[in-house]
């Protein structure tokens, strides 16, 4: 390689490193900004990192599972609350809607709202997380994915399985 | 080490070699694409929870995975054309571009269309969505940036300098959503681990990546062969060529 292209290597390389750094910083001092949602663990005990809580009255949203069995629905209307979990604590979720069709117990949610109260947030948007599993009806049968009372089974719960 | 090469640093060898090239490219890639989406779309069975919906996958995740690869092969052309002032890799930072562009385009498209009966929203600004989108403005700016100058050369630099920077974004879209709590799910494929889809549902997806980067190369192939006979009007090989004497 002649002296010209060694240099021109040398300083492309160092700018590109020294960017790559940058930016790693960046972003790892951003994480907390990033991250989408708050775990309800992380509503509790404050964010794993850096231990901030959020404060009651602040617009954020939460990510977890639905504890099965705690979806309580309405009669009269959309209202619908429900507790979220990740390791232990839980928190509730109030919400005026329309669920999204992936909405079941044991399936992780998104709620976009506010914090009401230490553990209640009053949402205007859930959406469902999805997983990175995909299979056949069977074979999730097989493998005990599919809940006994149909929960869990889209084709189930479109021909009235309920919660 | 590198002397084979040289013989294709001429156009004209470079033109005869990359039509070789797109023969087989473009043929693969066409019939391999649509073998797998027609096996994707009508044969495989419905996912569990998703339903018919989560077939979007055999389009979502070829033309997503090969925009990172296409940027990736654009910043590796850059840095060629950088270091070792290579005007055909710049000729190649320009031809993956705009199909690059396309392939970032169509994996947001797609993914939104999937969003909205999934998650049920089309768009969230959560990291891999958001850092996606990046990839988008960095295909644009490339593009944008080698075409603002008059002369070529000063337009390719500037662009190389862009996608080599920008390829900073590639392992953030690639860890995004392993770095931090997003609303997209966490990659279904990866090299080491065992694919966590089901293997019915598996083959039509792998023959759909293969082939949409095959598609993709036979595309900067065609794009660089043009700008060849373009660049090179003037010379007795184009001519030859134009005439249909190879």
């Amino acid at each position: 390689m002649n002296p010209r292209r060694k240099k021109r290597l040398a300083t492309t390389l160092a700018v590109l490193v020294g960017l790559g750094v940058a930016v790693g910083f960046v972003l790892f001092s951003m994480t907390q900004n990033i991250d989408l949602f708050y775990t309800p663990s992380e509503i509790i005990n404050g964010k794993n990192e850096t231990g901030v809580k959020p404060q009651i009255g602040q617009r954020l949203r939460i990510g977890g599972m639905v504890l099965p069995g705690s979806v309580r629905r309405d009669q009269n209307s959309l209202k619908v609350s429900f507790d979220l979990f990740d390791q232990g604590p839980l928190v509730t979720i109030e919400y005026d809607g329309i669920l999204p069709d992936l909405f079941r117990e044991g399936q992780g949610i998104v709620a976009n709202g506010v914090l009401t109260g230490p553990t209640t947030i009053k949402a205007h948007e859930v959406l469902a997380k999805h997983d990175e599993e995909y299979m056949p009806p069977d074979v999730a049968e097989a493998v005990g994915k599919v809940h006994p009372n149909g929960v869990g089974n889209k084709a189930a719960e479109q021909t009235g399985g309920a919660y | 080490m590198f002397k084979w090469l040289h013989p294709y640093a001429k156009s004209e060898n470079l033109y005869r070699l990359s039509g070789k090239f797109l023969f087989w490219f473009g043929w693969l890639g066409f019939v391999g694409a649509i073998i797998g989406t027609v096996w994707g779309l009508g044969f495989t069975p419905a996912d569990y929870q998703q339903g018919d919906s989560f077939r979007i996958i055999y389009l979502h995740v070829p033309t997503a995975m090969l925009s990172m690869s296409g940027y990736l092969g654009m910043a590796i052309a850059a840095f060629i054309g950088t270091v070792w002032q290579q005007r055909h890799a710049d000729m190649t930072v320009i031809a993956i571009a705009p199909v690059g562009a396309v392939y970032t385009f169509l994996a947001l498209f797609t993914g939104a269309v999937w969003g909205k009966p999934t998650w049920g929203t089309y768009w969230v600004w959560d990291a891999r969505l958001t850092s996606e989108l990046i990839l988008l403005f960095l295909y644009l700016g490339v593009i944008a940036l080698y075409y603002a100058y008059e002369d070529r050369r000063s337009g390719a630099r500037a662009a190389a300098i862009l996608a080599m920077v920008g390829v900073i974004n590639v392992p953030i879209i690639h860890y995004s959503v392993v770095w931090w709590n997003s609303l997209h799910q966490g990659a279904t494929i990866t090299v080491f681990e065992k694919p966590k889809m089901d293997t019915s549902m598996l083959w039509p997806l792998l023959i759909n990546i293969v082939s949409f980067g095959l598609i993709l190369g036979a595309f900067t192939l065609m794009r660089l062969r043009n700008d060849l006979l373009m660049k090179e009007g003037h010379r007795p090989w184009v001519k030859q060529v134009l005439e249909g004497k190879h």
